[in-house]
């Protein structure tokens, strides 16, 4: 296994009217080439600005912490993406090593300007392409992703695609450019369940053809489940739990992410009630003290979760928690 | 036998499409639509996009217009024909049905306070004499729906998504409806918050005795929370059923193949599941006999010829399709 992305003490904060905001703190993770990895958690977790900073995509008014380190494996060398200033240094990375897809496809293709012709653009960005080379790539993108009768979709706008093609054909543009490693965010939530289950197995597919890695953003434990490799639960900015996907469904050690699992409508038990986590995620201007997750976690196990930020435990080789209801083994 | 609150039959809606004088096409949203939703039950309405659930769930309201068939209220006070209601019994009708919808970040005005929100119906309706019977009936809601009173005070924009969708709701239960449609209530909300909306939901049902008919594409949800569930499909009603007879033995190909779409939670279990090709078709094009034999792997040539009507049984769970008998019998052996 290569090492495809290496992130090191991410800390991010934006700078507001109302002061700084922490929206990501010191979080670490890696991930190799070929792998999927699933990035979990509510809304304002912190997730997307997270896979954003792999791309040095955040605002304006994003500072990040002189610590924060991410370095990105391509063919010619590592990359240190968060020293690249220029459009032209950022090309590599945008659009070049890294690809993106969003949530919601008709606000990520422009209206006007029809699916060929932003793909043939993006594709000249970034590689020596003739028009003739581009448009048939581009066909053949399309095609490969399951989208029928390429050819005409080329000429289309994305307003005469239906939702699935859309997405379709967002992923087959995010592609077109042979990325080493494909951001996901919510790519499914906008979809019915079967035209999800259709773009899940298009995924796997190409993560296996590609080779690529993947950093799949998304809030359904069950959709990480049928696509991840490792799974990694972020609650308010941190990296509270992560380990390999089978682990961290099956046996779940964080109180947040068993919350996370208990609240989720299981099809096998109608008769067990639905428990809520309690509460609401706090506004980042209010960030709690120590563990971040004491006004909502069941298991406090004293003033060491409101005082003490609990530091990452090790569960085995693959599984960390940072909870301080589990022994600290050094490591 | 319970009491019936509304009762479809041959419900259509449709609507005009296309701009010439001559090839006026209609579109059929929903198309011969029967079906029961009895007093006090939680009636579950799933379907992909386009299946015509929101339509359906609008025509029962008097908010889309009925083309053809009709349905009827009646809920021992009042009894009214939807299709022929006049003025003054639509506005006591806005009164006893409601709507909650999906997204409650556009459902709220900005510019106004949670207490104006929700007393804005008791206003326009005219339904409380005095200031302090309006604050009186806004704080018994607001506190079913577990918002207090300093919440009344602030604006929208202060509020998360779980609270927000709780501001929703009261605004809806404040005129003291019998009949609430609530649209993809939860779609827009995390899991972890999805399980307190549905909670209180089903707690104000049983607390209030009311009635929802609840349209949602999470089968696990509608599993969940209602105790009858329709499964709609290019405006036609496929299949309905007990909630508890139709999760353990779906009768249509569609509903079978909405189930297996499910992502599992167990990622041992990756791929096992038998999915659906293609997409939903167009309403303005639609397939002749069964509207689902183009992507029905189980079609004949019979599907295509001649429409499936939906078969009652006595249990009350009916299908409509030509073969389901066949394609049941080797689960059973």
């Amino acid at each position: 296994m290569t090492a495809l992305i290496d992130v090191q003490n991410l800390t991010l904060k934006f700078r507001t009217d109302e002061g700084l905001i922490t929206a990501v703190d010191n979080v670490s993770f890696s991930l190799n080439k070929g792998e999927v990895m699933g990035l979990v958690g509510e809304s304002g977790s912190g997730k997307s600005v997270t896979a954003k900073a792999l791309m040095h995509l955040n605002a304006k008014n994003a500072v990040y912490s002189p610590e924060s380190r991410i370095t990105l494996h391509t063919d010619k060398g590592p990359v240190d993406v968060l020293s690249l200033k220029t459009h032209r240094e950022l090309n590599i990375v945008r659009g070049g090593a890294v690809s993106m897809i969003f949530q919601e496809p008709m606000a990520s293709f422009a209206p006007a300007i029809t699916i060929g012709k932003q793909m043939v653009e993006q594709l000249q960005l970034h590689g020596d392409y003739s028009n003739e080379k581009a448009k048939r790539w581009s066909i053949e993108m399309l095609d490969r992703v399951g989208i029928s009768d390429a050819a005409k979709r080329f000429d289309q706008y994305a307003f005469e695609l239906s939702g699935g093609m859309r997405q379709r054909a967002m992923i087959a543009m995010a592609l077109s450019t042979q990325p080493k490693l494909l951001i996901a965010d919510e790519p499914t939530t906008a979809l019915d369940v079967t035209i999800q289950a259709q773009v899940i197995d298009l995924m796997k597919d190409l993560v296996a053809e590609f080779h690529m890695g993947i950093v799949f953003i998304t809030h359904d434990l069950g959709v990480v489940a049928q696509t991840a490799d490792k799974v990694n639960v972020m609650y308010l900015g941190r990296m509270i739990e992560e380990g390999p996907v089978r682990e961290v469904i099956r046996n779940p050690k964080h109180p947040y992410t068993q919350g996370l699992l208990a609240a989720l409508p299981k099809l096998d038990d109608l008769d067990s009630p639905l428990t809520p986590v309690p509460g609401d995620i706090p506004s980042p201007l209010e960030r709690p003290t120590g563990c971040v997750f004491h006004t909502r976690c069941s298991k406090v196990v004293g003033d060491v979760c409101k005082a003490v930020e609990p530091t990452e435990r090790r569960i085995d080789a693959t599984h960390k928690v940072s909870c301080h209801i589990y022994e600290e083994v050094p490591a | 036998m319970s009491d019936v609150l509304i009762r479809a039959k041959g419900l259509s809606v449709g609507f005009p499409i296309g701009g010439g004088l001559f090839n006026k096409q209609i579109l059929k949203a929903v198309d011969n639509v029967s079906l029961d939703i009895e007093k006090g039950s939680f009636f579950g309405l799933v379907g992909e996009s386009g299946s015509g659930k929101t339509t359906l769930g609008r025509a029962l309201l008097k908010a889309a217009p009925i083309t053809a068939g009709g349905a009827h209220y009646s809920d021992g006070e009042v009894d009214y024909d939807l299709e022929k209601i006049t003025k003054d019994q639509l506005r006591d009708y806005r009164k006893r049905a409601q709507l909650i919808f999906q997204d409650p970040y556009a459902a709220l005005s900005p510019r106004m306070t949670v207490r104006d929100i929700i007393a804005e119906p008791l206003e326009v309706m005219k339904l409380t004499k005095s200031r302090q019977e309006t604050d009186a009936r806004v704080r018994e809601i607001a506190a079913k729906c577990r918002l207090n009173l300093e919440h009344l005070r602030r604006f929208p924009h202060a509020f998360s998504g779980g609270q927000r969708q709780r501001i929703s709701i009261a605004r809806a239960l404040v005129s003291a409806p019998k009949f609430i449609v609530a649209d993809e209530s939860v779609a827009a909300l995390d899991v972890s918050i999805q399980a307190d909306v549905l909670n209180l939901l089903k707690q104000i049902q049983s607390d209030m005795g009311l009635t929802f008919l609840f349209i949602s594409h999470d089968l696990s949800v509608v599993a969940h929370t209602c105790d009858h569930v329709a499964v709609m499909y290019l405006g036609r009603l496929v299949e309905t059923a007990p909630t508890r007879k139709l999760f353990a033995a779906p009768r249509h190909p569609y509903t079978k193949a909405l189930f297996s779409a499910i992502p599992s939670l167990d990622p041992d279990d990756r791929g096992s599941a038998q999915k659906l090709k293609g997409e939903i078709p167009s309403p303005t094009n639609q397939p002749s006999g069964c509207k689902f034999h183009t992507r029905c792997p189980f079609a004949i040539d019979h599907c295509k010829q001649v429409e499936p009507k939906l078969e009652s049984d006595a249990t009350g769970h009916d299908v409509a399709c030509h073969r389901w008998k066949e394609l049941m019998a080797p689960q059973a052996a």
